[in-house]
């Protein structure tokens, strides 16, 4: 069971109040319309899923209702940080210095 | 190597059992190889094992970093079935469906596969019309299948509770009788032996790091143990398939989630079927040992940690207890994770690469036991001759960006 601080509601919640929702910062395309079909699969199918440092969006759904980021090791499992949406990490691949 | 056989048996016990040969071989690695299989679990065992057996090439290694069969392949709930809506999918479980209906005895090896009978429940409306429509899609494609009632369902399953006061009742179900489980080691080192047999080279305890390519074209392997060169590089890697291909530069359309069994106490005999249901998510069978083995389902988030969520498999006994309330008594005995690389279809990659030489055999999720042996069958056809085997040609892993998606999701009933 993680614990999972909600950067909105400033509290260390159980798991099961969260959604996990996927891989953090992928920009949805301005001209969706000129991407070739390598661009588009790209976007909707093609994720980073590292074994070490990752970031993700996560959603308070049983709580306050809103998204966030969170940096966390997808071996440990341990959440470095949660950030808001807009924010840029404190840690990443390379400041933690293993990519494992 | 040495057939087993009755007679192997009897004269064994004249020695305590204290002289039966190896299994398999422990090679040194050569300097290179024709193809080098990286994974050995059971998908990469079987390539390497038709590889050799149907296409002559007999200059193979497998190259796992732990212990063969020691991923997923052991810790899988071994449901097989091949029920799958759509005709791509289907014909390709039910390859495999045919394949371990002989696998016994080609392999000389008893892999226990046991034709029990799998069930699909179904609790509303929308599932049981889902079933239906797959039971005459499998129907059309020559697979077994019925829908069933919920009386029938009790018959199969007597401790099942059919009763409609309940928040979940049973609307009826579809039933496969030639689907059923198997002993999950002995997939492997069946492969396993009836590989090495043939002159393949099983190499243990040895890490693949990297994957060295010249001009476009895979020369080899960075291993643990040192470079190995080889013409052809096979990834059969499940959960750390992700990895594997970064190693070359590539990206897969896959992610890597924990996905939890657990079993019981051993009890009396009580359930000779296998029952899944996908709306409330559990999916139960009983061993020969005796021990319930249940499955739960994939955990929401991304991880190679080998374990995943309490409230995961919690979710999973209530929807168990349930459905058979005579199991609220019945202890728990062990409970573990695996890495499921997931596609966002739920359907495989079965797929050359950019890389000349370079082949993936992944995103199996949650449901690749059952076609370790169809798997194989059409991996190792697809690298002896460089082209995508017909049943493999729409897992192309082109599908992610030309559209042509095969949604087994909901479809297929269930996620294993
Ligand atoms: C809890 C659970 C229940 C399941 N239930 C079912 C079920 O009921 N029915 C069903 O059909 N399927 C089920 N599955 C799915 C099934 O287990 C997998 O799809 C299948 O076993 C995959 O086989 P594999 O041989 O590809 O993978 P694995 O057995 O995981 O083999 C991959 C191997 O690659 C090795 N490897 C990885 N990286 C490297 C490297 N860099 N160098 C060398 N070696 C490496 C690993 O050590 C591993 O041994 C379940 C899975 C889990 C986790
Ligand atoms: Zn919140």
């Amino acid at each position: 069971m993680l614990l999972i601080h909600c950067p909105h509601c400033r509290e260390d919640r159980e798991e099961e109040e969260f959604h996990y929702s996927g891989e953090a910062h992928i920009v949805r395309p301005l001209e969706p319309e000129n991407l070739s079909d390598e661009e588009w699969g790209d976007y909707l199918f093609f994720r980073k899923n590292p074994r070490g440092i990752h970031h993700e969006m996560w959603h308070h759904t049983a709580g306050c209702g809103r998204y966030f980021y969170a940096t966390r090791n997808t071996v440990s499992y341990q959440i470095l940080e949660t950030y808001m949406v807009g924010e840029k990490p404190q840690h990443t691949a390379d400041s933690a210095g293993a990519s494992q | 190597m040495k057939r087993y056989s009755g007679f192997s048996l009897f004269k064994n016990a004249l020695s305590y059992h204290e002289n039966w040969q190896k299994i398999w071989r422990s090679p040194k690695p050569k300097s290179d190889y024709d193809v080098i299989v990286v994974g050995g679990g059971g998908h990469g065992l079987a390539t390497a094992y038709y590889l050799a057996k149907v296409h002559g090439i007999t200059n193979v290694a497998v190259i796992e970093k732990g212990y063969l069969g020691g991923g997923n392949t052991a810790r899988n709930t071994t449901i097989i079935r091949s029920n799958y809506l759509w005709d791509e999918a289907a014909q390709l479980y039910e390859l495999s469906l045919k394949l371990w209906e002989g696998l016994s005895q080609e392999l000389n090896y008893n892999v226990m596969f046991s034709q029990r009978g799998v069930l699909n429940l179904g609790h509303n409306l929308q599932d049981m019309r889902d079933i239906e429509r797959r039971v005459n899609a499998n129907r059309l494609n020559g697979i077994d299948g019925e829908v069933v009632t919920p009386e029938r369902v009790k018959e199969i399953a007597p401790l099942i509770n059919i009763s409609r006061d309940c928040r979940y009742p049973i609307l009826g179900a579809s039933w496969q009788p030639r689907g059923g489980t198997a002993r999950h080691d002995a997939v492997a080192w069946g492969y396993a032996r009836g590989a090495d047999a043939l002159g393949v080279d099983l190499i243990q305890e040895t890490e693949v790091t990297g994957i060295r390519r010249k001009n476009g074209a895979v020369v080899g392997v960075e291993t643990t143990q040192g470079f190995i060169g080889a013409r052809k590089v096979a990834c059969v890697t499940a959960g750390n398939s992700g990895v594997v291909a970064a190693m070359a530069g590539l990206r897969l359309p896959v992610e890597s989630r924990p996905l939890q069994a657990l079993v019981s106490e051993p009890v009396k005999p009580c359930l000779d079927t296998v029952v899944m249901s996908n709306a409330v998510h559990g999916y139960i069978s009983q061993s020969d040992k005796g021990d319930l083995v249940i499955g739960a389902g994939v955990d929401g988030y991304n991880g190679y940690g080998q374990r995943g969520s309490f409230h995961v498999i919690e979710h999973t006994l209530q929807a168990i207890c349930e459905l058979f309330p005579a199991f609220s008594r019945v202890r728990m005995n062990r409970q573990w994770g695996g890495v499921v690389d997931t596609c966002p279809d739920a359907c495989p990659i079965i797929s050359k690469t950019s890389v000349d030489g370079l082949y993936f055999n992944c995103g199996w999720g949650t449901g690749g036991f059952k076609a370790t042996p169809g798997s194989g069958y059409v991996f190792a056809d697809t690298v002896a001759n460089d082209r995508p085997h017909p049943l493999a040609a729409a897992f192309n892993i082109d599908r992610f960006n030309t559209g042509a998606l095969i949604d087994e999701h909901g479809a297929a009933g269930v996620a294993h």
